[in-house]
């Protein structure tokens, strides 16, 4: 898995972008990490390496104002330091955030499940499909 | 090595590339052979599966996911047999006579483009679609700037047996899309022209290309190559470069070219987008028929155009602004949802360029312009009127301090604008209109091509696609990039007895 050995951290930012995930069961995520793992594949290392950094800060920045880490934190308080990250008045900041935001809603939406949940339905047969 | 010979090698298979190669397919009946390179697979028809994430990465370059290089914006373009125009949604605009006269390039004019614009569009169908393929979220559009008084206009589409999956951005399952896959390259392959998949043009020498067949993925969509895997030399007399307006000029580039073209990479732009999303209160026809039928044309006083779109669940939510319960709740809504593109217009300025990185592969710096910046901020809040003109209880707003804006605070829309806020980084912006870094003008202090697409001091080399443009089109562009390439067809069609 690309984001190893940080699965608890990537799960606690997955369920605070997308609150529904934590209802997620063991094959929910399983298919989640799935889909990560596939977009990330033939993503350069250097990316790689900038996520699992990135979310080790996410996990350890918290203990400066909250004095506890990212995964033991209410959801209210994982929001705002997420919500920190995303205003950042420092653009790297910024974009590294979009960019595992980008992440997690791929793992996350890419799912059909999570396509059926929101009452998405596209079907290659079109109008015939819906009426 | 391997080394081929070919009197004419195209680099690209898109509309530039398809287009060239279905107007020189002729010459192949007077012996001359030609063939097009392409880097991406060629799917069969049962490949086109709509879904989302599957069909991104088999037809976009780097999934869709290819990004500036400070990583603020996303452009999106195709890497497939067909190039962008599998993925596009059909959408078939004449160049606006305002912009080809503000190009200025000499011996270029707006009545010629235009003349042979028009070729095309007959050529692949582009019609106005029927009512019935109209879904609501088009209609609302409609309905919506029409109670404003604005001057929605629909969209020509080149469709052609049409269900209404409104998978287009994904590849029509249904083969209706009249795209260079469909018309221009099937036509160019009857007459003799051979297309090569999977081949990577690494550089161009002197009358030579070097490339690179990939084998085949396991699990790949798509056929193999027709030549086995490995680098090729290939010798060609007449070379066409159409690989767009990202990987034209990083070729040029890799190739060591910029000494004598000073403004290669320059002048690319890009029609930067975000989109607005509103909620109704009941269900909508959103994700069947023709995804975008209409358009607000405000590019020559705003600097912007909305256009109707429809995406699918992962790149709605990453169009979206926020995460958390406000991102959910819109995404919760699906079936009520309307979706507006804003597409902002931008300027060829002297910083925004492709470049490439040590290893050879491009990298385009981008940086957002205040007028672009405006049009997405005044496009923004007008798509935030017409969406509750058109009946939405609420409206996503990825600009504004708070991204969720009710119907009942609709009257204070301009007090909400004057405090939004356009961050890089934080408002999700794309780009799917790649143009400019092969711009054509006079000569090589001020270009890279002549108004023809030929490079400024190499006879036998052209350049056929968006990378043309000298500024942006500010419309859909791959009507004028077949017009463009029609042009550089012609010309190389009048000079082949002396290139040969």
């Amino acid at each position: 898995m690309p984001l190893n050995p940080d699965p608890a951290i990537f799960r606690a930012v997955v369920s605070t972008i997308v609150p529904e995930a934590s209802a997620l069961d063991g094959q929910g995520w399983r298919d989640l990490h799935q889909v990560v793992e596939a977009l990330l594949r033939d993503r350069p290392e250097s990316l790689k390496r900038q996520l699992r950094i990135f979310l080790r800060a996410i996990q350890w920045l918290p203990v400066v104002r909250y004095g506890r880490p990212f995964t033991r934190l209410r959801p209210a308080a994982r929001a705002r330091v997420l919500a920190h990250l995303q205003d950042d008045r420092i653009q790297k900041v910024r974009v590294g955030f979009w960019g595992l935001r980008t992440i997690v809603l791929a793992g996350y939406y890419g799912r059909p499940q999570a396509a059926q949940a929101i009452g998405y339905a596209a079907s290659p047969q079109g109008w015939e499909a819906v009426r | 090595m391997k080394r081929v010979a070919y009197d004419i090698a195209i680099v690209g298979s898109g509309a530039g590339g398809g287009t060239v190669a279905q107007e020189l397919s002729p010459l192949c009946r007077q012996g001359l052979r030609i063939a097009v390179l392409e880097k991406g697979p060629r799917l069969r028809d049962e490949e086109f599966t709509g879904r989302e994430l599957e069909m991104a990465g088999a037809l976009y370059e780097d999934g869709g996911g290819f990004l500036t290089a400070d990583g603020a914006m996303t452009i999106a373009f195709g890497c497939a047999y067909g190039g962008s125009t599998v993925v596009y949604t059909g959408t078939s605009m004449l160049p606006p006579k305002r912009v080809i006269d503000r190009w200025n390039v000499p011996g270029l004019t707006h009545a010629d483009l235009d003349r042979r614009a028009r070729k095309f569009m007959a050529e692949n169908n582009a019609h106005l679609v029927d009512d019935g393929l109209i879904n609501e979220n088009n209609k609302l559009f409609v309905e919506g700037c029409r109670k404003l008084n604005y001057d929605v206009r629909q969209f020509p589409v080149n469709i052609k047996g049409c269900r209404g999956s409104s998978l287009c951005n994904l590849g029509c399952p249904n083969q209706a899309k009249q795209g260079a896959d469909r018309v221009q390259l099937p036509r160019a392959e009857r007459n003799g022209v051979e297309v090569v998949t999977r081949c990577q043009v690494l550089t161009v020498g002197e009358k030579t290309l070097a490339v690179r067949v990939a084998a085949k993925p396991a699990g790949a969509k798509g056929d193999p190559s027709l030549w086995e895997p490995g680098d090729y030399q290939i010798d060609a007399k007449i070379i066409v470069l159409c690989a767009g307006a990202v990987n034209t000029p990083a070729l040029l580039l890799r190739s060591g070219m910029a000494r004598s073209l000073p403004r290669l990479g320059y002048g690319f732009t890009s029609h930067p987008a975000f989109i607005i999303v509103g909620e109704h209160s009941r269900p909508i026809t959103n994700f069947v028929g023709h995804p975008k039928s209409y358009y607000l044309d405000r590019a020559e006083r705003d600097y912007f155009v909305l256009e109707t779109c429809m995406y699918f669940p992962f790149i709605t939510a990453k169009s979206m602004a926020g995460f958390g319960e406000p991102h959910s709740a819109f995404m919760g809504a699906f079936p009520r949802l309307q979706m507006i593109l804003v597409l902002a217009c931008d300027e060829a300025d002297a910083h925004n360029r492709v470049a490439i990185d040590k290893a050879g592969r491009p990298v385009v710096h981008y940086r957002f312009q205040a007028q672009a910046v405006a049009g997405l901020m005044r496009g923004a809040f007008t798509a935030a009127e017409i969406l509750f003109a058109a009946g939405a209880v609420r409206v996503h707003m990825p600009v504004a301090r708070s991204t969720t804006i009710e119907a009942a605070d609709a009257a204070r829309l301009p007090e909400i604008a004057a405090a939004a806020e356009f961050r890089p980084g934080k408002t999700p912006v794309s780009a799917a209109h790649p143009q400019g870094g092969c711009g054509m003008g006079s000569g090589p202090a001020g270009s890279v091509t002549d108004s023809y697409g030929r490079v400024h001091g190499l006879p036998w080399l052209f350049v056929a696609d968006a990378s043309l443009f000298p500024n942006s089109l500010e419309i859909n562009p791959y009507v004028t990039i077949m017009a463009l390439a029609d042009r550089v067809a012609q010309r190389i069609r009048e000079e082949v007895p002396a290139l040969l």
